[in-house]
């Protein structure tokens, strides 16, 4: 068994497949949090199913923070392994040549994407743990908006997300249509999968980044 | 063509090894890159120094030998080349040019520019090639129909001349390009598909053990490769040795 999960093809599908995930994972919370756009009661109703159903709980947010650790640590672990590879570097490298910045630099744009989520955690998923199950405050199907919203009164967090989400953007622009060909995926549909890499890249984080400031001009 | 060449040179593998400039004079923009070495090693030869440790063989293109790292592209500036194919032409009179080996743990310097491939004879022993039994009962190749789409593709990743250059360019050392060809041009063909577990697993293996970094799709490989390997011979070696490793 541990001859499989050392093989770098193994470690690469892991990559792809945990990545894979969590860009699923983004879609739907992407669609959740844009109804706070048009409607203060649907928005609310999902957080609320989100934040109530036994399902999504204990048995989806578990699996899903496994898949953010997973991925996130095995890239930091392939990325020192990478640059094991090549100890003595070359005097003269030109790798804008021949590859894009985002294939390039995914620790950095990892590394961003990281700090916001720690950033994202300390201001929503830890304060709702903490009313749900330290301080067992009553259950408020109504507040999740008002939580959101207050959120983003803060010019300078407003920034800050939206230079994350810029960062998301430039790790999905490669991740995306690279975990399809590290699961071996590269065929006649390619140019299907790098057009919806682009628009779901751009898309999506310019969809939250629309939240976070329409929620400030809404003040 | 007047150039200022910069130089990586080191004695042997257990010397430090550093940068040194030397000025080129009368060079022609015809010359292949290769010449204007030669022109450089018989100056630096009637001066008494010794000349730069540089690989090459046919100066075709053809048998990968050369192997410089050029202006911080493996082979140089151009493309769907190797060094020897590289002509002046592509510089410019007054140019300085940086000229280093490739660099990769699996690739250890042996003398200024010449690096010790030997780990690519290694994944190739692995599994690279067909067991035949030759003792008077082979079918002859041309007798087994094969579709063209794939003899096409097979031959494409047969042009592979395992130069490096894909380990070179690659941020992480990836050998992925150089071993995923290898193991489709036999995959792909009937003969091949017998042993293809196999093969696929123990040139992966070996791969891994010669110190190679993952493959992280940068495509920097499939750029610089002067046969124009696809990446899309890593996606096939990559669902191959996914359906071994789930079968064996």
């Amino acid at each position: 068994m541990s001859n499989v999960i050392q093989a770098s093809i193994i470690k690469k599908i892991a990559m792809a497949v945990s990545g894979l995930f969590l860009i699923i994972f983004l879609f739907q919370h992407f669609v959740i949090n844009i109804t706070s756009v048009f409607s203060e009661s649907i928005f609310n109703q999902f957080s609320h199913f989100m934040g109530s159903n036994f399902v999504v709980q204990f048995i989806a947010q578990p699996i899903l923070i496994f898949g953010v650790i997973f991925h996130f640590v095995m890239g930091f672990v392939l990325d020192f392994q990478n640059r094991s590879s090549r100890k003595i570097k070359y005097v003269k490298y030109k790798g804008s040549s021949n590859a894009s910045w985002m294939s390039r630099n995914m620790i950095i744009s990892g590394a961003v994407v990281l700090s916001f989520l720690i950033l994202h955690f300390y201001d929503f998923w830890i304060p709702e743990m903490n009313y749900k199950y330290v301080e067992f405050l009553p259950d408020d199907p109504n507040r999740y908006y008002d939580e959101l919203s207050h959120k983003f009164e803060d010019l300078v967090k407003v920034v800050l997300y939206v230079i994350s989400f810029g960062f998301l953007s430039l790790h999905l622009l490669h991740g995306f249509s690279s975990a399809f060909q590290s699961m071996g995926i590269n065929n006649k549909y390619n140019y299907l999968v790098k057009t919806f890499t682009i628009v779901y890249a751009i898309g999506i984080p310019l969809g939250f980044s629309f939240i976070a400031i329409f929620h400030y001009l809404n003040h | 063509m007047k150039l200022k060449l910069k130089i990586w040179r080191q004695k042997n593998s257990n010397d430090k090894g550093k940068i040194v400039s030397y000025d080129i004079e009368n060079i022609s923009p015809d010359m292949s890159f290769l010449e204007m070495m030669d022109v450089l090693n018989e100056q630096l030869t009637s001066d008494g120094v010794d000349p730069v440790a540089f690989d090459h063989d046919c100066r075709e293109g053809i048998c990968g030998s050369c192997s410089m790292f050029i202006n911080g592209e493996a082979h140089g500036p151009d493309r769907l080349v190797t060094t020897c194919q590289l002509h002046m032409r592509k510089f410019k009179d007054g140019d300085t040019i940086h000229i280093e080996p490739f660099r990769a743990n699996s690739f250890p310097v042996i003398k200024d520019l010449v690096v010790d491939r030997s780990s690519f004879d290694r994944i190739q022993h692995a599994g690279g090639y067909i067991s035949i039994n030759t003792s008077g009962n082979t079918q002859d190749a041309n007798a087994i129909p094969i579709e063209k789409n794939s003899a096409d593709k097979a031959f494409d990743a047969a042009t592979c001349i395992g130069c490096g250059a894909c380990v070179a360019t690659c941020k992480n050392s990836s050998a992925m390009l150089f071993v995923s060809a290898k193991v489709s041009q036999f995959s792909l063909l009937p003969q091949g598909k017998v042993e293809a577990n196999d093969r696929v697993l123990n040139m992966v293996k070996q791969m891994d053990e010669e110190g190679f970094g993952n493959c992280t799709n940068t495509g920097a490989c499939e750029v610089e490769c002067p046969k124009g390997i696809s990446l899309e011979n890593i996606a096939r070696m990559n669902r191959d040795f996914l359906k071994a490793k789930i079968s064996s």
